[in-house]
């Protein structure tokens, strides 16, 4: 097993992985309450970690963008709708995904990998229980819708923490600071985009690489790893595709 | 309407109890590790393998990440340069943003996954099958032994990786300035030369420096936590990349606050 091969490999299970998740979701949807509890486990949990590390990130994001502005010229009206519009196109989706990836990302692979080093996935499938059908659907489902619901709270939170070091620091009265001039709905579009594709590859990749684990704590130690490193890479990869694919798109048309 | 009242106030309780036992736990973990420190008596050799480990598996990992946020954080500005035309801020606008705050920040937090996360599962599994009771037992400090050679390799090498991903960034949004924006990479280079960024990368190292010794010791407090088998070493990998993503964004608030 060389790297080029495990390179070639990682795509192709990933994709199966996915289809059959997709397959399973469509022909045999999970109980309603399985999907209920994941969504708990993933929206609700990640809801003060998400406040946190975002709220800093506004607030810090406008401490240098004010600062940096006042360097050219001083004026600080429009520092806050470019803020916004930066916050939704750019670090809403993209921190709140990473944010996601270390937390429920490592939360499924070390769930996964547990299960498969104790055995459970094999006692799954010798009670004839397709383990992708009762483990990953419910998750994969709790994630993708959980990702949009989270990055709409963590670009409010960022907003708010945002319009409150503008004030205070900065005496930019809040009126002026919280406006959408800069906003357009491809903005918005590209967000979304970035927010969904996020979403689908997060719990893929963790599963995966819990399916992969082998071995006693070691083992699930190692795929936790893996698991997080794999999607927060996936992530900035998804990022600069989707940014990259925006900007030429919009090149076209104008 | 009480029970969910309660039943809010307990969790909160619960986790402001557990937050004051995890910030205490690390204050006592780095306190012991600079005792270890001054005077100087921790384990030579482990260091070295240490330095190695930590440095050089993760500069594959360090270099993606920092090409690829170079090229975007040149995508972002492209969009308000289309508009306005003056291209000669490209290089003024990335070079700010990547060398002070989302260079540090996003390769620290993928060293973080990478090199924290690793060692968390590494000493977990350790504390599982009692090789640390093992190490206790010949008399050895753990904190000497296991904890201040990470402690040292993740602060040194996250300050050089960080500067090896600056010089990739640029590289990266240079390429992308080229490929994508259409605007001659020459531009982009005059424009960063031109803008005096000694003080945000100064700045970013700092970060780094600081990320690095916050990503081992939260990493090295939750290894050596583990309760249980390997369901626990997954649970402790799982806090300490959590708590690591926190210290990273508050630390980074406080940096760049008491800098300017």
């Amino acid at each position: 097993m060389t790297l080029a091969t495990g390179f070639m490999a990682l795509p192709r299970n990933l994709l199966r992985l996915l289809g059959e998740t997709v397959v399973a979701l469509v022909l045999r949807p999970p109980p309603w309450r399985t999907v209920v509890t994941q969504m708990y486990n993933v929206g609700f949990r990640s809801v003060v970690f998400i406040a946190v590390t975002l709220g800093f990130l506004g607030l810090i994001t406008v401490y240098q963008g004010c600062i940096q502005a006042l360097k050219v010229l001083p004026d600080l009206s429009m520092v806050g709708a470019a803020f916004i519009n930066v916050m939704i196109m750019e670090f809403g989706p993209t921190i709140t995904a990473l944010m996601v990836a270390t937390r429920v990302g490592s939360g499924i692979a070390a769930e996964l990998g547990t299960m498969v080093v104790t055995d459970q996935v094999e006692a799954l499938e010798v009670s004839n229980t397709d383990p992708v059908e009762y483990v990953v659907a419910p998750r994969f489902l709790a994630v993708v819708v959980m990702m949009f619901v989270l990055t709409i709270f963590a670009i409010l939170v960022a907003t708010l923490a945002g319009m409150v070091m503008a004030d205070l620091r900065f005496q930019v009265n809040p009126h002026t600071f919280l406006t959408l001039a800069y906003v357009e709905w491809g903005d918005v579009y590209i967000g979304l985009t970035k927010v969904f594709l996020y979403g689908v590859s997060i719990p893929i990749i963790a599963a995966e690489s819990g399916f992969r684990a082998s071995g006693g704590s070691e083992g699930v130690g190692q795929s936790t790893t893996r698991a997080v490193v794999n999607t927060l890479f996936a992530v900035i990869i998804l990022d600069f595709v989707v940014a990259g694919a925006a900007f030429i798109i919009r090149m076209q048309f104008e | 309407m009480t029970r969910v009242l309660l039943d809010v106030l307990g969790t909160f309780g619960q986790v402001s109890l557990q937050a004051c036992r995890v910030v205490g736990g690390l204050t006592l973990l780095q306190t012991r590790i600079l005792l270890a420190m001054f005077p100087p008596d921790f384990d030579y050799d482990e260091t070295v393998r240490q330095f190695f480990k930590v440095g050089v598996k993760s500069v594959a990992v360090v270099v993606a990440t920092a090409l690829l946020t170079g090229a975007i954080m040149v995508i972002q500005s492209g969009n308000s340069v289309q508009e306005t035309g003056a291209t000669g801020l490209v290089g003024w606008a990335t070079g700010t943003a990547v060398l002070s705050e989302v260079g540090p920040i996003l390769i620290g937090l993928m060293f973080s996954g990478r090199v924290g996360a690793n060692n968390t599962a590494e000493l977990g599994a350790m504390v599982v099958t009692d090789q640390v009771n093992a190490l206790r037992v010949l008399g050895m400090d753990p904190v000497r032994y296991l904890v201040v050679p990470r402690f040292l390799s993740m602060i040194v090498m996250l300050v050089l990786l960080t500067c090896i991903g600056d010089l990739f960034a640029l590289t990266g949004g240079a390429i992308a300035c080229q490929a994508i924006l259409g605007i001659d990479q020459r531009v982009f280079w005059q424009s960063v030369l031109d803008s005096h960024l000694l003080d945000e990368m100064t700045m970013g190292l700092v970060k780094a420096f600081v990320f690095g010794g916050a990503i081992s010791v939260v990493s090295c407090y939750f290894g050596l936590n583990v309760k249980g088998g390997a369901e626990g070493v997954g649970r402790a990998v799982n806090d300490s990349v959590v708590t690591a993503a926190i210290s990273i964004f508050v630390a980074n608030f406080l940096v760049t606050t008491i800098w300017i």
